[in-house]
């Protein structure tokens, strides 16, 4: 029964592995989510699916890190996971903000030339 | 002063100050030194532009959105890099700065003395507007802060009231830090190798408006700036 309930376990994971990551192609391929804000999200969706995959890589890696219950290190992950995402979205925004700081900046001043010509249109 | 024909802009950033702006621009106008005015209307939601506009004497950059204040002053640089101003000064738009003052603070810029001059309310004990304590207290943080990191005592890294040269606008245009760029600024500017120097201004306390810095900000603004300051001092020099 326990090892039925394991093997349970691992096919549920392997198919949440496997949806996810044909979630986040079918993503990018309606170009909902452009290639270079998916790659974080792939590389853990691989990660995840090695895991469900593979059960002992989860052991090898609560060894290496002397984790004595291997499941926390999965909860480690997982955390390491949605971490790298969110400061990733703090770079994306950080980016966008100076753009469109830039962007309005731009616009300002153009409207500016725009009405000077427009009032005085013989001045070429 | 030296008499060769400077050609100087007056950057004024303004956010909602359509009571204050037209008297403003008036006053700079009312000086003999034909200097030219851009009012930069950062996204006020109310007629600041158009009381600005209606004076005559000033061109006007309508922002679409409201960038703060940094951004709305690098608009201004940009202008001046792009049209070739030998000096540019910022002057606020909420009748703060007095223009009776802006000879002192673009006349070390003309002399060739320095690259950037800044209006500084403590060099001297005055009667003038200096602030409440708690902002005072801020401003000696910053002081010492720069004194550690650039090894030059400005006594008031808030005050917007500075002019520049031709190489310090272009580098400002690109450079100019965002949200409350004044204390970083600084750092900037003595870390990328431009001569600076204060001189004592006068300033009035605001006639309308309300600073951008209140209820729960201070702390904000505070830790926010501290950070900046230390992060533009690790940076490597720019130029």
């Amino acid at each position: 029964m326990t090892s039925m309930s394991i093997h349970t376990i691992q096919y549920i994971a392997v198919i949440g592995s496997t949806c996810f990551l044909f979630f986040i192609m079918g993503l990018i391929h309606q170009k909902k989510i452009r290639e270079n804000y998916s790659l974080v999200w792939l590389f853990f969706g691989g990660v995840f699916m090695v895991i469900s995959l593979w059960r002992g890589s989860l052991e090898l890696i609560a060894g290496m890190l002397g984790i004595a219950y291997a499941p926390a290190a999965l909860f480690l992950l997982l955390l390491l996971a949605v971490i790298s995402i969110l400061i990733h979205y703090s770079i994306v925004i950080s980016r966008q903000s100076e753009t469109i700081v830039k962007l309005v900046q731009e616009v300002g001043l153009l409207k500016m030339a725009v009405n000077i010509k427009e009032a005085k249109p013989w001045k070429q | 002063m030296k008499d060769k024909a400077f050609r100087v802009l007056a950057i004024v950033p303004a956010y909602n100050e359509e009571k204050t702006i037209s008297e403003v621009i008036l006053s700079i106008k009312q000086l003999d030194f034909g200097i030219d005015i851009l009012v930069i209307n950062d996204g006020s939601t109310d007629r600041t532009g158009m009381e600005a506009q209606k004076t005559e004497q000033a061109l006007v950059v309508n922002l679409p959105a409201n960038l703060g204040i940094g951004g709305a002053v690098q608009t201004g640089f940009k202008y001046a890099l792009r049209n070739n101003y030998d000096i540019a000064f910022q002057f606020d738009g909420d009748g703060q700065h007095k223009a009776l003052e802006i000879k002192k603070i673009i006349g070390p810029v003309m002399d060739s003395e320095v690259d950037v001059v800044i209006g500084s309310r403590f060099l001297k004990k005055h009667n003038g507007f200096q602030s409440t304590v708690a902002r005072r207290i801020g401003i000696k943080i910053f002081e010492y802060l720069n004194m550690a990191l650039i090894h030059q005592r400005i006594t008031d890294n808030t005050s917007g009231f500075r002019a520049y040269n031709r190489k310090a606008i272009g580098f400002m245009a690109d450079n100019y830090p965002t949200d409350f760029p004044e204390p970083e600024a600084v750092i900037l500017i003595g870390k990328n190798g431009f001569r600076m120097k204060e001189v004592f201004v006068s300033m009035a306390a605001r006639d309308q408006g309300t600073s951008s810095i209140n209820g729960f900000r201070p702390l904000y603004y505070m830790v926010k700036v501290i950070l900046s300051i230390f992060m533009c001092a690790s940076r490597r020099r720019l130029r």
